[in-house]
């Protein structure tokens, strides 16, 4: 009758990696994260056939499975409405963070296809070990123009690091709607702002 | 006579436009960055058909049919030009390391003449100082947006900057050749057309509403660029 105490011995070892192998996980640093998911991605690009010919579906597919679990998309929703946010039911915020995840995974691939090889520099990090929101700096680098800062604003959570915001050339994904938003819901209120991002994203014109 | 016929066309215009503005300002709020918002709103709506159908179709024509050499040939040229202004803004703000790098730039190009990037491919990193930045560094609020048509998003500093800028552009004195200096002014602004191409296709993508969505991000792409990176936190709604 060995098979109880095998199957105790390898429950235990299975729990004790798996105890050693979490927190080592969420523990990755924010800069590494952010190093070794968009190497992922863009090794991705690189190679894949169907992202090469600009096949928007499989650029967005990439996005959904590797990108947007590193994303915290109720706390940008919530910064990019600024003080509107709270007075938003609890229904209309999520509706808003779907909206929202929707427009930023869109506007993502969308730049993505635009991607042409060029070198990524990854800045040191440059935040206290103890910091629990910290900004992780990388620079694009082009041919004959000035490069082009690439910043990831993350905040740490109970699963690891999240990325609540992205800085492209000084302009903030987040912040660069809040005036929209602001004036979306002064029109029509936040079921406005809701609908007209819905249609946007139904793919509606801009004005 | 024809001359009096275009001023007159354009009085017009903008009278037109300072109508349609004036017509819309009760239904916007106020945006403290935007005083002349109507007015602003009224440029953009002739810049945006003009950039639509004309100047932005010949940028992304010459990127897609004039050969690459061609191309890089005479963003190299502009480039060579706009590191020097940047060395100078970069001395007027005391960046030495930067204006060093774009002197460097400058130095290293002499031996492409003027149409190689050897500075790059050397991989000496280009500088982006202005003199709307310069005036930013020395304390020079942005003071009101503005949106000049052709032209794109400003303020009254930037702009400010961007007049001292065409005024010391070194085509104005060097090239004596009307003609000729005509030809290079369309070509180097084809050029700054085609490198806002990729900007202009996340704009389409993006903005719920594009006037607004180009205003916020020329104001932070420039309080970015005169704080080097690393601009002061700022609250809420601002």
């Amino acid at each position: 009758m060995t098979f109880p105490i095998d199957t105790l011995r390898r429950a235990i070892l299975l729990g004790a990696l798996a105890l050693f192998a979490l927190p080592a996980l969420a523990q990755e640093a924010p800069d590494a994260l952010v190093k070794r998911v968009s190497q992922e991605v863009l090794q991705v690009i690189k190679t894949d056939p169907k992202v090469q010919a600009g096949d928007q579906a499989r650029i967005r597919e990439l996005i959904e499975t590797k990108l947007v679990q590193h994303f915290d998309f109720s706390r940008m929703t919530a910064l990019a409405m600024g003080r509107n946010w709270a007075k938003a039911t609890p229904e209309q915020q999520k509706r808003l963070a779907e909206e929202f995840k929707s427009l930023l995974v869109r506007t993502y691939s969308n730049a993505l296809v635009q991607y042409r090889n060029q070198q990524i520099d990854y800045k040191p990090l440059r935040a206290d070990a103890s910091a629990t929101d910290v900004t992780v700096k990388t620079e694009v680098i082009r041919q004959g123009q000035p490069p082009v800062p690439i910043d990831y604003s993350l905040t740490k959570g109970p699963d690891g690091w999240k990325a609540f915001d992205v800085i492209v050339g000084g302009v903030s994904l987040v912040t660069n709607y809040r005036d929209e938003f602001n004036e979306q819901i002064r029109q029509g209120g936040v079921d406005g702002l809701v609908n007209s991002l819905s249609a946007r994203n139904k793919g509606g014109a801009a004005k | 006579m024809t001359r009096n016929r275009g001023n007159r066309a354009l009085a017009a215009l903008a009278l037109a436009a300072l109508v349609a503005g004036c017509a819309t300002t009760g239904d916007r709020a106020p945006s403290k960055a935007d005083p002349f918002e109507p007015f602003n709103r009224a440029m953009y709506a002739i810049h945006e058909p003009i950039d639509t159908n004309i100047v932005r179709p010949i940028a992304q024509a010459w990127v897609d049919y004039v050969p690459t050499p061609v191309q890089s040939a005479v963003r190299t040229f502009f480039g060579n030009i706009e590191d020097g202004f940047s060395a100078f803004n970069g001395l007027l703000q005391g960046k030495w390391e930067k204006a060093g790098n774009d002197l460097g730039r400058l130095t290293v190009n002499v031996w492409g003449f003027g149409v190689v990037d050897i500075a790059s491919q050397a991989g000496i990193p280009k500088g982006d100082e202005d003199f709307g930045q310069t005036f930013g560094y020395w304390g020079i609020p942005q003071g009101p947006y503005l949106f000049v048509p052709l032209i794109g998003p400003t303020t009254v500093r930037d702009g400010t900057g961007l007049v001292i800028r065409a005024y010391a552009s070194p085509l104005l004195y060097v090239v004596d050749d009307v003609p000729l200096r005509n030809v290079l002014w369309f070509l180097g602004a084809i050029d700054l057309r085609a490198q806002l191409l990729d900007a202009s296709r996340v704009v389409d993508q993006a903005a719920l509403d594009h006037y607004t969505f180009i205003r916020r991000s020329y104001l932070q792409r420039r309080e970015y660029q005169v704080y080097d990176g690393n601009p002061p936190k700022k609250d809420d709604d601002e």
